[in-house]
């Protein structure tokens, strides 16, 4: 499973066959891997990493800290949930230090980021504060780099 | 005269009788073509893990540009101990029994001068790596080669051994896990190795520079068995496992006696091998681990794959059990390794090395590297089936 897990999270569109020839189990088994650690949500979803800036995709994404109240018997999780429910939300998680949840936010433009943390997230109740930053630029992403420089020089034959 | 004109006189005898490497005839052609997915590379396609590299821009920042003592630095030596006696349970002391050089290339040589006086027999295991006979003759040695056979793993066989011995015979020379066949020894016919060698006060050079890659489990070295670190050069470096080749660290343990005389060619022809290396080599045993396991799982599925499809493409193949290479058996064509590589780069752009430039018993096979990203591994498989198809 964990083989399988490592391959996929690599490279989300390697075929059942691919993976079979890889990890050397039958086809069919590794549909029926697959196809369990997607019902038991182990596998969430497939995305693709997208480099906005070459496919032209103006997106402004901020880092906003927010400090919330905790409530007496769901502690923060209440209050995060909700927020986490907003689209515009791409990840939420609580935070040890300074300030308690770590929201990353996407927008078209910086007004419409400005205008969710103002109107919305500011307005809920129970939030404290806002600290909003704006992205400038991304250098890696979910554990892949953007080339930032290119080297292949390696010999085409060697012993 | 001119020395361009008589050059061959004033080029060593010994230096003479070495062949030009069979890799560099096929290199030269490869390099006129564009396009081509080379699966004849013999280093990692991986590039240094960043910390490592980061170790070495450190040590430059701090200004460590000076000489080191000729064995290494004492910090990587001790590191070396440390490593061995976790992954073999022996013991090498750091100040008298490792030496720190410029690549296992660099350490084989300084082992086989250290050892052999003119005339004495070397034996080794063909196919293999390319620099062992020649750096053999070298030596003023006489390299005797011991052919490994596909219908046994590649594995090398005491028997043989024995069938190989005269009098002169001085030295064993091994390489396991394998370039370019990617075998590797049971410990039963280690065990019989080592007795021989005992039997016959013979001196083993083991090269272990891929035991690091290994697909199935911890791989004994002869150096376990009683009796065989008094006389065995046990040969290890960064190349494969972290994928450092340009660092060019290598290194050697054995008795001191050995080492104090390989010390002594080392000292003279190579001073020390370089400072930033050293410590980039330092960081690699410290805090590697995890990066090199990730590259070996990498390797290992990679290896699958291709063995599954030249299986299934009619190239006979045994499933290699360490090192990054595939030896399949190309004699269903009809075509001998050489027309089959250049006819297969030249027709579908594919490069693989020719078999025999690891030897004549290597005649009849191809070496395929699977050191490379696994999008062009399937292309490539695709391209030599066709090509496959065609004959």
């Amino acid at each position: 499973m964990q083989e399988i897990l490592d391959i996929l999270e690599q490279d989300a569109l390697a075929t059942p066959e691919k993976i079979s020839q890889m990890v050397k189990l039958p086809v069919e088994e590794v549909r029926r891997r697959v196809r369990q650690l997607e019902e038991d949500k182990i596998i969430v979803g497939y995305k693709t990493i997208i480099d906005d800036d070459k496919a032209d995709r103006k997106l402004v994404k901020a880092l906003i800290e927010v400090k919330i109240t905790p409530e007496r018997d769901g502690g923060f999780n209440r209050l995060a949930a909700r927020i986490a429910k907003y689209d515009e939300v791409k990840t939420c998680y609580l935070m040890s230090g300074g300030y308690d949840l770590l929201v990353i936010v996407e927008g078209t433009d910086l007004k419409q980021v400005a205008t969710f943390v103002s109107e919305k997230l500011a307005t809920i109740n129970g939030v404290l504060s806002t600290a909003t930053h704006f992205m400038l630029k991304a250098y890696k992403e979910q554990g892949t780099l953007y080339k930032l420089e290119q080297f292949e020089e390696r010999l085409k034959v060697s012993p | 005269m001119s020395i361009t004109t008589s050059s061959k006189s004033h080029v060593a005898q010994h230096v003479q009788k070495i062949p030009r490497s069979g890799i560099r005839d096929f290199f030269d052609i490869v390099q006129s073509m564009s396009d081509v997915i080379s699966l004849s590379i013999g280093e990692p396609d991986f590039v240094t893990p960043w910390h490592i590299r980061e170790a070495a821009i450190y040590a430059l920042e701090r200004g460590k540009t000076g000489y080191t003592s000729n064995l290494g630095t004492p910090s990587l030596r001790k590191q070396i101990s440390a490593y061995i006696a976790a992954k073999h349970k022996v013991v090498y002391d750091w100040q008298t029994e490792i030496l720190v050089a410029v690549g296992v290339s660099e350490a084989l040589d300084i082992a086989l001068r250290a050892i052999l006086n003119p005339g004495d027999e070397v034996l080794y295991h063909e196919p293999c790596y390319v620099s062992y006979s020649p750096s053999v003759t070298l030596a003023y040695g006489k390299p005797v080669a011991i052919t490994t056979k596909q219908s046994d793993n590649f594995v090398l066989r005491a028997d043989d051994i024995r069938k190989a011995l005269t009098p002169k015979t001085r030295a064993l020379m091994m390489n396991f896990p394998c370039n370019p066949t990617g075998a590797v020894m049971p410990r039963e016919e280690l065990e019989k190795i080592a007795q021989l060698c005992i039997e016959h006060d013979l001196i083993v050079l083991s090269d272990e520079i891929y035991c690091e890659l290994s697909y199935s489990g911890a791989l004994p070295s002869i150096i376990e068995i009683p009796g065989m670190k008094e006389r065995t050069i046990y040969f290890n470096g960064f190349s494969k496992a972290y994928a450092m080749t340009g660092f060019r660290i290598g290194y050697v343990c054995a008795p001191p006696v050995l080492t104090e005389a390989m010390l002594r060619v080392h000292q003279y022809a190579m001073l020390c091998a370089p400072i930033l290396s050293q410590e980039a080599a330092a960081e690699a045993l410290k805090n590697g681990e995890s990066a090199m396991l990730h590259m070996r799982d990498e390797y290992r599925r990679r290896r699958n794959f291709l063995v599954h499809h030249f299986n299934k493409m009619g190239l006979t193949c045994h499933e290699p059990q360490g090192a990054f290479y595939l030896f399949p058996n190309i004699t269903s064509t009809a075509l001998t390794s050489r027309e089959f590589a250049v006819r297969l780069l030249e027709e579908k752009k594919v490069a693989m090395v020719p078999g025999d430039a690891f030897g004549t018993s290597g005649e009849g096979f191809v070496r395929c590297s699977y050191a490379t990203a696994m999008d062009q591994l399937e292309v490539a498989v695709e391209r030599i089936a066709d090509f496959v198809k065609s004959r």
